[in-house]
């Protein structure tokens, strides 16, 4: 597994062209590439969210494997039940037995955060064969950029305005992954196309890992954080060599790092490229600065070694 | 036929449920439904049913989950009660646009606040414009019997609706009665298990929920109501058939005394199993009262409605639940008063609103409506002020 290469990616597309995803959207590389590691034998389960109104569009798809859509707080209630009509009727012969179909649930950070919370921990903690994808663009973009719990610091949203009393989101982004972890499940993961080897790999064991699997991948939207469209892949490496965001995995309890960084990058690197944190004064990007210290401080402590190191000083 | 066997309303549906060899349950507790889950529990942990259960968080994801497995191609349960319907509401009405076969029963009970378990028609009148194919049975051998048609009606290819049946919630739910036990042979002979439909399956990947944008919506929710409409046949025929299998005669609706009836009494669930008693001796005292019970509620039955009013000289609905400010009260009575303005009936149509939250409906109180109905025998619907009462409330 180690040993897949760029070279390694399928060339065959499972998500067809013509969807109405912006241009520059994290959230269509995520899918793109999700699907061209899962390969055909999936059945998804898709939660109400940007990628599923851009993506099926009645009399059109992307969707070149299975694939629907019910509701928005239940993508995961659905997977169980299309994870457990395959096994009954595997069981009762109407299937066979051999092939193996891997349920896939796919929702935003509304569906996974705060919406679609209760039925991502049945799911988990009834130990159902899904593998669970969030795509985290960190707010609410399909209805038009409002926060979510998976908003960041300071960001500014059309619900968390910048104005004469707020100054943008005044809470931290929830630990999603904490909170999956808790159920014990065997495998978790944070992802990031721009480290798109560790994408694939991780994306692979999660879906031949029997059991609840769960993905957490970055998402950047360009209308949302207000970025130029070419600088999607660029954001993506800077949120990693900044630190604010981890590219990890939970092995069967395991906490491992698969990306390093030895040297990070001060975080106004990767805030001064979006508009959402344009009204960041000094003070608030030091507080950000503090906040993402700390947090490698505890991604060092799960690690059991400094695997994510201070921020390299410039001259 | 063989002996019946003393079952509750809730262990008769859970039989059903076991006959028809369904292939994944979801369910979430609630009173008064729980013990149909608890008996299939029981089916599937003696391996006496061989399905999926899955033990969700909530009746939201018990719905979505059965959503999913039929969407698979299974053939599916749930079952649940008031609150839980009510968390259920949003997926009722995806779950029948987007054609799936599910079956699930409903134990009738009241809904909040203030929260109360006992028996209306509440929930069940609640979700009853969610497109679903609407039953309801009056006694514990109606809510198996049609719990076993539901399975043939909802996976016929004409009809691809989901189907509730309706029962209420501890008058029948926990009232034990002798109930003839269908086997899993005959109702697979009746109900064979049919999957005339797209499912999820990688060999030929389709895309279900899709976005209906202005363009297409509007077809979508016309296709459903062509579809509800077109069940009728679909119903009429699985009942005609389940005669021919099982001996039991079920109609849409039934009729009684209604030839030569002056009140005709209109009403739906166990009630109905006191409303003939009371007419019988209504006719020994010489009052000549009718009584119409509703099996079918969605589609409703019209033609089969009319049929047993057509006679009447006052028409007396009998509601177990409110319609808050709306123009019909009760909702029984809605239906029932826009299908005879509609042939041109024009008797009064009045609304009577019994027995909300677990009060029991009496000998009493159908006496009471008749005597009422009977001030209004000659007049016309617009010489009636106030069309709507509550009986067996305190003034």
């Amino acid at each position: 597994m180690s040993s897949f290469t760029i070279a390694s990616i399928p060339r065959e597309e499972l998500l067809a062209p013509g969807h109405r995803m912006c241009q520059g959207c994290g959230a269509a590389i995520v899918m793109r590439h999700l699907l061209k590691a899962l390969g055909k034998d999936v059945v998804i389960a898709h939660a109400t969210g940007c990628v599923e109104v851009t993506t099926s569009v009645y009399p059109e798809t992307a969707w070149r494997v299975p694939w629907i859509h019910v509701a928005f707080e239940n993508a995961a209630a659905v997977a169980s039940g299309i994870e457990a009509a395959v096994k009954a009727l595997k069981r009762k012969g109407s299937l066979s037995r051999e092939k193996r179909v891997k349920v896939v649930t796919i929702a935003g950070d509304g569906g996974t955060y705060d919406i679609g919370l209760q039925a991502l921990s049945g799911m988990l903690e009834r130990g159902h064969d899904v593998l669970y994808v969030l795509y985290d663009n960190e707010a609410y973009m399909n209805t038009g950029i409002q926060r979510s719990g998976g908003t960041p610091l300071y960001a500014w949203t059309t619900t968390t305005p910048v104005g004469r009393v707020w100054r943008g989101e005044w809470r931290k982004k929830k630990d999603i992954v904490g909170i999956v972890r808790a159920h014990r499940i065997p495998y978790a993961a944070t992802v990031n196309f721009a480290y798109i080897t560790d994408f694939y790999t991780k994306i692979r064991k999660a879906a031949e890992i029997e059991g609840p699997t769960f993905i957490h991948a970055y998402a950047p939207c360009v209308p949302g954080w207000r970025y130029e469209p070419h600088l999607t892949v660029k954001l993506a490496r800077m949120v990693v060599q900044t630190g604010i965001w981890v590219n990890y995995e939970i092995e069967r309890e395991t906490f491992r790092v698969t990306t390093p960084v030895p040297k990070r990058l001060p975080v106004s690197e990767y805030l001064k490229l979006q508009g959402r944190f344009a009204h960041l004064t000094k003070e608030e990007i030091d507080a950000i600065q503090r906040m993402v210290d700390e947090d490698a401080e505890y991604i060092n402590k799960l690690a059991g070694s400094v695997v994510i190191g201070p921020v390299e000083k410039r001259g | 036929m063989g002996k019946p066997i003393p079952l509750s309303g809730n262990y008769a549906v859970a039989y059903a449920v076991k006959a028809a060899d369904v292939d994944v349950i979801a369910a979430y507790p609630i009173t008064p439904q729980t013990a149909v889950v608890e008996k299939l529990s029981e089916f599937v942990a003696n391996g006496e049913l061989d399905a999926e259960f899955i033990h969700v968080e909530s009746e939201h994801s018990a719905l979505s989950a059965v959503v999913g497995a039929s969407a698979a191609g299974a053939r599916v349960f749930t079952a649940t009660s008031a609150q839980g319907l009510l968390l259920m509401y949003e997926i009722m009405h995806i779950a029948s646009t987007m054609r799936l076969p599910i079956v699930m029963t409903i134990a009738t009970r009241a809904i909040s606040a203030p929260i109360n378990i006992w028996c209306d028609h509440s929930d069940f009148m609640a979700s009853s414009d969610a497109g679903w194919i609407m039953l309801m049975g009056v006694n514990a051998q109606e809510a198996h019997d049609l719990t076993i048609a539901a399975y043939r009606i909802a996976e016929d290819p004409r009809a691809l609706l989901p189907v509730a049946v309706g029962y209420d919630g501890f008058w029948v739910s926990h009232t034990v009665e002798p109930v003839h036990v269908v086997e899993r042979e005959g109702a697979l002979r009746y109900a064979p298990k049919r999957v005339a439909r797209y499912v999820l399956d990688p060999e030929r990947p389709v895309t279900m929920g899709s976005l209906g944008s202005p363009d297409w919506y509007f077809e979508f929710r016309v296709q459903l109501q062509d579809a509800v409409e077109k069940s009728r046949e679909v119903i009429s025929e699985a009942l005609r058939e389940f005669k021919q299998h099982f001996g039991r005669e079920y109609r849409e609706v039934d009729g009684l005394y209604t030839d030569d009836a002056d009140v005709v009494l209109v009403l739906m669930g166990s009630a109905v199993g006191s409303a003939v008693p009371f007419a019988e001796e209504a006719r020994r005292a010489g009052l000549k009262v009718g009584v119409v019970n509703v099996r079918l509620f969605r589609p409703f039955p019209e033609e089969e409605v009319l049929k047993h009013l057509e006679g009447a000289k006052v028409v007396a609905v009998v509601d177990r639940a409110i319609n808050p400010g709306s123009s019909s009260v009760g909702p029984l009575y809605s239906d029932v008063a826009v299908t005879a303005f509609k042939r041109g009936l024009d008797v009064p149509i009045l609304s009577y609103v019994t027995g909300l939250g677990g009060r029991a409906v009496m000998k009493s109180h159908f006496e009471a409506m008749v005597k009422h109905a009977y001030g209004f025998v000659g007049k016309r619907m617009r010489d009636v002020k106030t069309h709507y009462s509550f009986v067996g409330v305190r003034e």
